[in-house]
Formats: C-alpha cells, sequence, structure tokens
C-alpha cells in the first residue's frame, strides 16, 4: 500500500518526463523556491549597499544590475508562476475531483518552456555586454539605448509569457471540463474559483506584453521606432502597453493568494465561509475591473486629466471587492472555534500586511498625494507588502497546510510557528521603515542617500537580516520535515476533496471518482 | 514509470476544441496590441499615414486576401470531406490549402522586394529622411505584415503535419478534432489579414 502513492517509483528521468499533475506541481515548486531564495540574497545584497550612506559594497551600476535582475527573477519567475504554477497545478485537479488536468502533456511542455525562459533570464545576467540595468520594466527609451543585455532579458519575458497563458489555457478547459459529477459552478471550493479568474487573466493579458516586447526587439534590432522619439515613436505608449498586462499581472500574483487564504479559514475555524458567493463574484469582478486601472502607475507620466481621474475612479473601485473578500474572511472567523496552527499564523499575518498594502495603494491611486510619493520608497513598501506581505505570505501559508498532503509527512510545528515569527518581524522591520522614508521624499532605485535617511535604512537593513533568517528558518524546517511523523490524510480536520484522500495522494488521486452533493465547506 | 506518462486514455473533443478557442482568444489579443498602436499613431499622424499608404498597391494586397479566403474555404471543405470519411479528399483540400498559402508568401516576397528595393525600409536612409508619421507607417506595416507571415509559417507547418496525420489515419471520421482545430487556426490568421488589408492598403 506504502507504494501506491505519486511519489513513487522514485528515480529523476520519472520526474523529468511526467505528465502527473501532482510531479509537475512539485517540480515548479522545487524551481520557484530556489529563484525565490536567490531573489531574496539579491535583495539582502541591495540592502547591505543600502545600510550606510556612501558606496559600501558595490558600485551604482552594479547596483542597478543588482534590482532589475531581483525584480525579474521575483516578478516572472516567483511571483507571477508562484501559486498556480505550483498549488494550483497540484491541488485544482483534486479539489475539483479530477485525475489530472484536461491537457497533462501541454502541461509539462509549459514547465519546460518556463525552464527554458528561466535558463535565458540567468543567461542574460552573464553573457553579452553586462546584465541588464533597465529596472524590470524594461522602460522606453532607456531599454532601447542602454548597452546592456537587455533583448535577452525581453526574450527570457516573452518566452516565460507563454509558459503563463499555456498554464492558464490549460486551467480554464480544466474547470470547463472536468469537475466531478455533481460539482455545479457554485460547489466548487473557492481556490479553483481563484485560478479560474487568475487563468482568464493570464490568457487575455500576456499577449500585450509579448507584443510589446518583440516590439522592443525589433526597434532595437530592425529601427523599427515605435517607442523612440528619434524615430517617430512614443515611450508613453510604451508605459501603457507595459501596464495593460502588468496591473492585470498584479492580479494575477495577488487572487490565487486570496484563494488560499479562503481555504486556510474556514479549516482552522471549523466554519463554513462567510459569503461564499460574494467571494466568488468579488474574484471575477477584481479580474475583470483589474483590467481597466493601468493608467495609475502613469499619472506622472503626461496622461489628460480626464483620463487620469477615470483611472483614480477605477482604481477605488476595484479596492472593493478586495475589501469585501477581507470582511468574509474576518466573519468567516466570527464565532469559529480557531487553532492557531502554523497555516493560520501565515494566514493572520496575510490578512493584516494585504490590508496595509491595499490602503496605501489607494494613497498612490489619489491623484494629489501620488504626486508627492510616486517613486519614492512608499511605492516601494506597497507593493512589497502586496506582493510579499500578501502573495509571499499566502505561498508560505499554502504550503505549510498543504505539506503534509503533499509529502505525507508533519514538519515541526513549534520550529514552523518560530520561522513565523522571526518572517514576520523581519518582513515588518524591512518594509515599514521604507513607507516613512518615502514620505520623507528618499527616492527608489538609488543606491545612495542623504544622511537624514540613515535611521530608515538602517531598520531596513537589519529587518533584511532579520527576515532571511526566518527564511532559512522556514525552509530547514520544511526540508527538516522529510523525516518528520507520518501525516493522516487529514491533519487539520478540512473539508475539501483533497482532504478525503490518502497522503500523499495515490497516482490517479481518486479510486473512485467522487459525486458532489453539498458545498465545500459544510462543517457542523 | 511508464505509468506516469502514460495516463488512462482521456479523449474529449469538446475541451481540445475550447482550448483552441482560448488560445485563439490569445492570438487576437496580440494582434490586438498592434492595432492599438496603429490607431494610437493614426490618430496623431492622419496625413502621413494618408501619403505612406498611397506606396502600396492595393492590387497585389487584394489578390492575397482573395488567396486567403479561398484557403480559408478549401480547409473548411477538407474537415467536411474527412467528416465524410473521403480521405483523400481531405488530404487533397488540405494541400492545396497549403500552395494557396505559399502562393500568398510568394506575392508578399515580392512586394517587400520591391518596397526594399525603393529603400523603403525601416532605417534606410530614405525612410528616415520621411516625415514621423511615414516612418512609422512603414515600421507597422513590415511589423504586422511580418508577424502574420509568421503566422501563415506556423499555420502551413501545422497544416502539413495534419495532413501526414490524416494519412496515416491517425485523424479520421470518428477522430477529426485535431483537423477542426488546425481549420480555426487557419481562419485566424486568414481574419488578421482581413484586418490588416484594409488598415494597410484601402484607408488612404
Amino acid at each position: 500500500m506504502q507504494n501506491t502513492n505519486y511519489l513513487y517509483p522514485k528515480g529523476l528521468k520519472g520526474w523529468l518526463t511526467s505528465t502527473d499533475h501532482k510531479r509537475i506541481g512539485v517540480m515548479y515548486l522545487i524551481a520557484i523556491m530556489v529563484f525565490f531564495l536567490v531573489g531574496g540574497i539579491l535583495g539582502g545584497i541591495m540592502k547591505l549597499e543600502l545600510a550606510q550612506p556612501g558606496q559600501q559594497v558595490m558600485d551604482a551600476q552594479t547596483y542597478n544590475g543588482l534590482f532589475t535582475v531581483h525584480g525579474i527573477i521575483m516578478i516572472f519567475l516567483v511571483v507571477i508562476p508562484g501559486l498556480s504554477a505550483v498549488f494550483g497545478n497540484f491541488f485544482l485537479p483534486i479539489m475539483i475531483g479530477a485525475k489530472d488536468v484536461v491537457f497533462p502533456r501541454l502541461n509539462l511542455l509549459s514547465f519546460y518552456i518556463y525552464i527554458v525562459g528561466a535558463c535565458i533570464a540567468v543567461l542574460s545576467q552573464f553573457a553579452g555586454s553586462g546584465p541588464p540595468d533597465t529596472g524590470w520594466t524594461f522602460y522606453a527609451p532607456y531599454s532601447l539605448e542602454s548597452d546592456t543585455n537587455v533583448v535577452m532579458a525581453v526574450f527570457a519575458a516573452f518566452v516565460l509569457g507563454f509558459s503563463s497563458i499555456l498554464t492558464g489555457l490549460n486551467f480554464i478547459v480544466t474547470i470547463h471540463r472536468l469537475r466531478a459529477p455533481g460539482m455545479g459552478w457554485f460547489k466548487m471550493p473557492l481556490f479553483p474559483w481563484s485560478l479560474y479568474a487568475t487563468a482568464w487573466i493570464q490568457v487575455l493579458a500576456t499577449p500585450i506584453i509579448g507584443i510589446t516586447l518583440l516590439m522592443i526587439a525589433a526597434e532595437r534590432f530592425l529601427n523599427i521606432g515605435f517607442f523612440d522619439p528619434t524615430l517617430g515613436g512614443d515611450p508613453i505608449l510604451f508605459q501603457h502597453l507595459f501596464w495593460i498586462y502588468s496591473h492585470p499581472a498584479v492580479y494575477i500574483m495577488i487572487l490565487p493568494a486570496m484563494g488560499v487564504i479562503t481555504e486556510i479559514i474556514p479549516t482552522f475555524c471549523q466554519r463554513k465561509v462567510f459569503g461564499y458567493q460574494a467571494i466568488v463574484i468579488s474574484s471575477l469582478a477584481i479580474a475583470g475591473v483589474g483590467y481597466l486601472v493601468w493608467g495609475h502607475h502613469m499619472f506622472t507620466s503626461g496622461m489628460s486629466d480626464l483620463s487620469r481621474w477615470v483611472f483614480s475612479l477605477l482604481t477605488f473601485i476595484v479596492a472593493i471587492p478586495s475589501a469585501i473578500k477581507v470582511f468574509n474572511w474576518i466573519a468567516t472567523m466570527y464565532k469559529g472555534s480557531i487553532e492557531l496552527r502554523t497555516p493560520f499564523l501565515y494566514t493572520l499575518s496575510f490578512i493584516f500586511q494585504f490590508m496595509i498594502g491595499g490602503i496605501t495603494g489607494l494613497i498612490l491611486g489619489s491623484l494629489a498625494t501620488d504626486v508627492h510619493v510616486h517613486d519614492t520608497y512608499f511605492v516601494v513598501a506597497h507593493f512589497h507588502y502586496i506582493v510579499f506581505g500578501g502573495m509571499g505570505f499566502a505561498f508560505f501559508a499554502a504550503i505549510h497546510y498543504w505539506y503534509p498532503k503533499m509529502f505525507g509527512r508533519m514538519y515541526n510545528e513549534r520550529r514552523a510557528n518560530w520561522a513565523w515569527g522571526v518572517v514576520f518581524s523581519g518582513f515588518t522591520l524591512l518594509y515599514f521603515p521604507m513607507f516613512i522614508l518615502g514620505l520623507q521624499g528618499m527616492p527608489r532605485r538609488y543606491f545612495d542617500y542623504l544622511p537624514e535617511y540613515t535611521f530608515g535604512h538602517v531598520l531596513s537593513s537589519i529587518g533584511a537580516a532579520v527576515l532571511l533568517t526566518g527564511l532559512f528558518m522556514m525552509v530547514h524546517t520544511l526540508l527538516a520535515g522529510r523525516n518528520g511523523k507520518v501525516a493522516p490524510a487529514n491533519p487539520w480536520g478540512g473539508k475539501t476533496l483533497e482532504w478525503t484522500i490518502s497522503s500523499p495522494p495515490p497516482l490517479e488521486n481518486f479510486v473512485e471518482v467522487p459525486t458532489i452533493t453539498e458545498g465545500p465547506y459544510e462543517y457542523k | 514509470m511508464e505509468n506516469h506518462s502514460a495516463h488512462s486514455e482521456h479523449r474529449d473533443d469538446e475541451g481540445s476544441r475550447l482550448g483552441m478557442w482560448v488560445f485563439l482568444f490569445t492570438e487576437m489579443i496580440l494582434f490586438f496590441g498592434l492595432f492599438l498602436v496603429y490607431a494610437v499613431f493614426r490618430a496623431k499622424h492622419a496625413d502621413d499615414f494618408h501619403i505612406a499608404a498611397q506606396q502600396f498597391n492595393v492590387i497585389i494586397g487584394a489578390i492575397n486576401t482573395i488567396i486567403l479566403l479561398i484557403s480559408s474555404a478549401t480547409v473548411a471543405m477538407s474537415i467536411t470531406a474527412i467528416q465524410l470519411n473521403d480521405r483523400v479528399k481531405a488530404i487533397r483540400l488540405l494541400w492545396i490549402t497549403i500552395g494557396l498559402a505559399l502562393i500568398f508568401l510568394v506575392n508578399k516576397y515580392f512586394e517587400w522586394g520591391g518596397k526594399i528595393d525603393h529603400m523603403l525600409y525601416p532605417g534606410s536612409d530614405l525612410v528616415t529622411s520621411l516625415k514621423q508619421g511615414q516612418i512609422l507607417f512603414f515600421g507597422l506595416y513590415y511589423f504586422m505584415t511580418g508577424l502574420h507571415a509568421l503566422h501563415i509559417v506556423i499555420g502551413v507547418t501545422l497544416l502539413a503535419y495534419i495532413a501526414s496525420q490524416v494519412k496515416k489515419g491517425k485523424v479520421n471520421a470518428n477522430d477529426h478534432v485535431l483537423l477542426e482545430n488546425g481549420g480555426l487556426y487557419w481562419h485566424l490568421v486568414d481574419l488578421i489579414w482581413i484586418f490588416l488589408f484594409p488598415l494597410l492598403y484601402l484607408i488612404t
């Protein structure tokens, strides 16, 4: 019996050629965790440079390359695929009662496209004329003029876009076609729902960045001047096209995170999720409205007053469904029997950080205040609160929540809780001072600063060290969990389908395809 | 190991078609980005676009449009043929489609070649001496038709592969979703040209 789960038979070749969604999910997990740690260490080196005014460990050009590669790795290789590639692949089919995704071979192909894209991104750092120094946004006209290796990095992002599109396509069709008998749309758990909304954004927004990046390449190789004013183009147009994708991409990151949180809260409160339909509709609303707010990245780059008004208004509107979710989570906890286990600690800190990140987002979405804090550390703090404090913490919550299911073992919970404490304190110490620094006028992307910003920077650098320590504690605890206690099928008392099968799941998930008769969160 | 790569055979034509449609959305949005760029620059430089577009030969464009329209019809006929279990006719129609696509590419080659002979290509001394909007128009022309030609090449490869599958009997009267999806892709390539033709040749 022991050897019938998906982890057997062992052997590298069997893993690398497997079309099993669970194995692909685990391969993504390993790749993404490696890139996350690399990106994190690069961030740590940046904080080392910023620990004191003046030059510490590197010159300005190196710093430019460093924040560019930190951004490219974290955005394109970690948080955009992140939750949907790892936990979506592993748990979407199980949670809807299917044996696999609808196109398993396509799924493996998108994994390899991801790996190829990742290799090109890494190569762009070493090959050619030096690491790109444009920032992950590749803003024109600098990205057209910089003599560093921009085209290769751009091409890496283009390839990674393909992987993202194919994963999204696979999930959409899987959810349409493979739900278990009886699982109507409104009996589907909320993590699959959030993946569904995400997948549509992946499919509908990613091609725009694809064509934009191709235009950059054409401009550099063929002198076709779309964005370069000397060739007749318009650099602001690049910003529009870039954010038409890259703002929805923020929702590609955060929607699955919200889905994970929505799964964890009912389990650890043993209570039916509050407002199931409101959560579904708000996911779809975020996906829809999120498409129309890109202009708020460009309030200071030259736009008509009318369009600034409209983009600001839409930005406020997209905050409403996000807030609805927060109310739903809190209402679910109300009068629940709350158990403070490790995944729930990460979940609580997610909600706390997501609210700070969200509300500071509205400060940036207001026209008058944005002019003051635009391109300062305030923006850096805001999006790290959302992307790391939100998506990152949801990723940690997910890995602690599903670890026993994925690997059939329990990690040491006491050590995991300690790691959480260190990660949370380090995070706060690292990023909260950045809000203050930003309000005081510290510009982003600078490798040096005036002495009056020293205190905030020192705090932030100490926070970075604490955070990295915490992350290594967390990873160590998880890796050590391989030899932990054997996990039961349902360690947390969850109700969704993944908890009805053994841990780790058998090869095709279900011996018998389940028939669904009630909603996913029917706690007593 | 074997059982990991060979999942229990699962066939879902409806799912495959849905997947293809979703993929076609992404292709449309890829070109939509270019149409957006076209629209912005056209609004800014209407006169320049007008002058530059007069360099184009409407006749060649129109012939190419008709060729692609016929090729869309032949690929559709090929699907009907396979449904009627006439494999030979299906293969023949596919090769006609591919032949028409190649004629399209040959026309395109002469059209581009003619332009390049007249020094009308991005970065040439002549083009860079033109007004801003005209430079942009030529840039857009090469980029849009070039990307479209790339799609034609991909489509031809796909159709040739499908023709070989029909010949092997892997695509047959009972299982022809691959051919249908190939046909859908070909219609999309055609559809995009239907937009490119008026934007580049007709609206002057």
